[in-house]
């Protein structure tokens, strides 16, 4: 799996080195690919900053405070997960022109990807042992200073990993940043690759952005350090006493409000206001169905696909640690930054040199998901078994069960909320995905995600509007599935 | 909440999946058991296939597979493919995506029945593939700050300094690549590398043709360049984005006054030769042609005995500069783009 999870970087690779260093020093040293380059680490610098500020305050405030109407706000702050970036994106655009460039981007995409956050931020808050922080107390410390020096570096792992994750989307989010006129290099090689195929000013784009998500999987490593955070001790944490909040009460509920109806009240709003607007004109019933059912099909196939994937490369990198597994790990995370464009064009290349017959079938691209999306399953199925304790598969081994039978026992019961999750996830991402989609489905096939776009790339925001919709609604069950996950881990 | 809770919902949603995984095979299955008889690689706009290939579908009991997608792509995906390519027909909406797969030999020659009912200038002296509709180069501008005196006499000006900030255009797009393969081919190498330097200097970079009109219409710039039909079919809609704009049609046989022509060809490697053969003659007949000129797309069509509405521009007015379809040099086009700094 992890050998597939190559093929694109091996593309990448190849095809840069057929370039050869003179064309390619002229290629990547251009005053283009510096735009690119500013747009690129600008907008993602800022939106990992939004999200992480956004994610811990929102967390914060829900889960350590006595804010009113909690467990509401918390399923409304994680609803904009169902609303993909790209329909979040069409929803502000086509009510408001103005909408677009660096701020239009920063704010569509810190209100797209804010949950990535939020969640495992949530979560992690949940699991912490607050006694530690009384401890701050007793020591005279104020609560909001123990809560800066106490809680916030417990909460390092959970933030370093949500802020990479908004970091990796980004750097291969396509159509929000397409329709909102902000070019990337995702962007920019998507356009690049619509006039040259595999022309060599897209590859050395792609070249400049898979040492971008390098250098991002870099620094969350070193971010990350050795330290262990997990809680040593007997009996089990108690939950933490809410702050009072007094005076700044209302005007808390009034910021949690704000972002509730920035992030889904906007989108919320456009999708009915076009919904109404085009339903009289164009409401293609059968098409609707039938892109919906291959968008679900698809989808599943791809969840399944991915998180079984995952399992293996997981069980080696957790029971068996070592260089060679982390290499396996982390080779298949650069992959997830690689736009779908660029696995695409890869695995159009090797179907056809390869193995031909699988070129424009289902079966590609099913492989292409699993290629894109495995480290999402990955991170999920990683924390979940990192929690089984190996002492149970010794104790079924030792009461005669043989490898498969503690398997499907003992440790598969064990992971199966990780598994959950992690189909989730890869199932929201494969309904949304676009670009892969677009060049390896198989003819005459058309999902969700694909119509919307060629609706909305046209301006027909009416047309759009049901295919929007239809995707927010097949993304709700997984969304609901990933909220109910307390220990969903980045 | 503790972690037993998500199990039950994993154990209930497993079989959904599994029965997901297991239908994903025999949805492929479907299409093999049912193939279509021709596969047409479309780069028009799709609701114009899906307006008229019914029609042709009902003539000759073919069913018909429409793939869609952009010129460029579809063109170097073809390439790509080879003779593994599924395509049968490729339909595109500029010549230079025709071009580029004419020149790795791919194409067969168009029937001479089609070719009969095409004027030789839209034809490659190759005759391996055939226009059958076209477009003309036009700049939109806003009326409330332009009149048509405003406007410049050849499109080569919008790339002068007095023009900064205020012309927008849509430099990723086939439509925009084809017109600059016409500046590259009636004004040389140099001239064009020198106008697309100011037009990245001054000019204003938007989506594509549509946002380039609405831009236009807001007033968001003074003008924009694109082809006729957009702001046409905007009249004859709800006039919405149209409203507050006009067209300039530079004429003289102006580089801004190309026409470019949409190309219909038929793959050497074809799986159903003859009925790709079916498809592209039918396209060119008298039939097929009205029926496009009275479809939404407004677009000229390019047999002499079919009419466009009489509310477009009359195609004899247009006064475009002579330019050979075979000619036009996309790759050259998009090496020069991206030196300039707009790819």
């Amino acid at each position: 799996m992890a050998l597939l999870a190559l093929i694109p970087l091996g593309y990448v690779v190849t095809y840069t080195a057929i370039i050869g260093p003179v064309d390619l020093w002229h290629l990547v040293v251009r005053p283009r690919i510096l735009e690119l380059l500013g747009n690129t680490v600008s907008i993602a610098l800022a939106c990992m900053g939004a999200c992480a500020v956004l994610g811990v305050g929102l967390a914060a405030l829900v889960e350590r405070t006595d804010l009113p109407g909690k467990r509401v706000w918390h399923g409304l702050l994680v609803a904009p997960l169902a609303i993909p970036a790209f329909v979040n994106g069409y929803a502000w655009v086509s009510l408001d022109r103005s909408v677009h460039g660096f701020w239009g981007a920063f704010l569509v995409i810190t209100l797209s990807y804010y949950p990535l956050v939020y969640l495992p931020v949530v979560a992690s808050l949940r699991g912490l042992d607050p006694a530690l922080e009384e401890s701050a107390w007793s020591l005279g410390h104020s609560r909001w200073r123990s809560f800066r020096s106490v809680v916030v570096p417990q909460l390092r792992p959970a933030l370093l990993g949500g802020v990479l994750l908004v970091g990796l989307h980004l750097l291969a989010e396509f159509g929000a940043l397409a329709l909102l006129r902000f070019p990337t290099f995702t962007t920019a090689i998507y356009d690049q690759y619509g006039s040259t195929f595999n022309g060599q000013a897209a590859t050395a784009m792609a070249g400049v952005l898979v040492l971008l998500c390098l250098l991002l999987l870099l620094a969350d490593l070193r971010l990350r350090g050795q330290r262990h955070y997990s809680r040593v001790g007997q009996g089990a944490a108690r939950r933490a006493v809410p702050a009072r909040l007094g005076r700044a009460r209302w005007p808390s509920v009034g910021v949690v409000g704000l972002v509730v109806l920035l992030a889904l009240g906007v989108p919320s709003y456009s999708l009915l206001h076009w919904l109404w607007v085009g339903t009289s004109t164009e409401f293609p019933l059968g098409e609707l169905s039938a892109a919906a059912a291959t968008t679900v099909l698809l989808a599943a196939a791809g969840a399944v696909v991915t998180t079984m994937a995952a399992v293996p490369v997981v069980w080696l990198a957790v029971r068996h640690r070592g260089r060679l597994s982390t290499l396996v790990e982390r080779c298949t995370y650069i992959a997830n930054a690689l736009p779908g464009i660029v696995v695409g064009l890869a695995l159009v290349v090797a179907s056809l040199r390869l193995v031909p017959i699988v070129y424009q079938t289902a079966l590609l691209l099913v492989v292409a998901y699993a290629i894109l999306f495995l480290p999402r399953a990955v991170v999920t199925v990683r924390a979940g078994l990192e929690q089984a304790p190996l002492v149970l598969d010794h104790v079924a081994h030792s009461l005669g069960a043989g490898p498969v039978e503690t398997a499907r026992r003992v440790t598969l019961p064990l992971i199966a909320p990780s598994l959950g999750a992690g189909a989730a996830l890869v199932f929201l991402a494969v309904s949304t995905e676009l670009t892969a989609t677009l060049m390896l489905s198989p003819i005459g096939t058309h999902t969700l995600a694909t119509e919307f776009w060629s609706a909305s790339s046209e301006l027909r925001y009416g047309a759009a509007a049901p295919y929007a919709l239809l995707l927010v609604a097949i993304s709700v069950p997984a969304t609901l599935l990933l909220m109910r996950q307390e220990r969903l881990q980045p | 909440m503790t972690s037993s809770h998500p199990r039950p919902t994993l154990r209930r949603l497993a079989p959904v999946l599994a029965a997901a995984a297991l239908a994903l095979p025999a949805l492929s299955a479907c299409s093999l058991l049912n193939p279509p008889d021709l596969v047409v690689y479309n780069a028009q706009h799709e609701e114009l296939l899906d307006e008229i290939v019914p029609l042709f579908e009902e003539q000759s009991g073919l069913d018909v597979e429409l793939r869609s997608g952009k010129d460029l792509e579809m063109a170097n995906q073809i390439v790509e493919e080879g003779k593994d390519s599924p395509a049968d027909v490729f339909l595109t909406e500029n010549s230079p995506a025709m071009s580029i797969v004419d020149k790795e030999g791919l194409f067969a020659p168009v029937p001479d029945e089609a070719l009969a009912s095409i004027p030789p200038e839209f034809v490659p002296s190759s005759k391996t593939w055939t226009g059958f509709l076209a477009r003309s180069t036009v700049a939109m501008y806003n009326t409330d700050s332009m009149t048509e005196a405003d406007m410049p006499a050849s499109i080569l000006d919008f790339a002068e300094p007095e023009w900064k900030g205020r012309v927008g255009f849509s430099p990723t797009g086939a439509d925009f690549q084809a017109i600059v393969s016409a500046v590259l081919e009636l004004e040389g190498e140099d001239a064009t590398r020198e106008w697309l330097a100011g037009l990245k200097e001054n000019g204003v970079i938007l989506q594509n043709n549509l946002v380039v009109m609405q831009a236009a219409n807001a007033g968001e710039i003074d003008a924009g360049i694109a082809y006729h039909y957009y702001w046409y079919r905007d009249r004859e809609e709800s006039g919405t984005d149209s409203d507050s704009s006009a067209l300039h049609f530079f004429g003289d046989q102006d580089p801004g006054a190309f026409l470019s022509v949409s190309g219909a060809g038929v793959l050497a490697a074809a799986e159903h030769p003859e009925a790709a053969d079916e498809f592209v003659t039918w396209l060119t007949s008298t039939e097929a042609q009205q029926a496009m000129a009275e479809s939404y797309a407004l677009e000229y069509p390019l047999n002499p005995d079919a009419e466009l509405n009489a509310e477009v521009k009359p195609f004899e007015e247009l006064e475009p500069p002579t330019v050979d379809v075979a000619s036009l040099n996309g790759p050259l086009v998009t090496e020069l783009m991206t030196e300039a700094g707009l790819l």
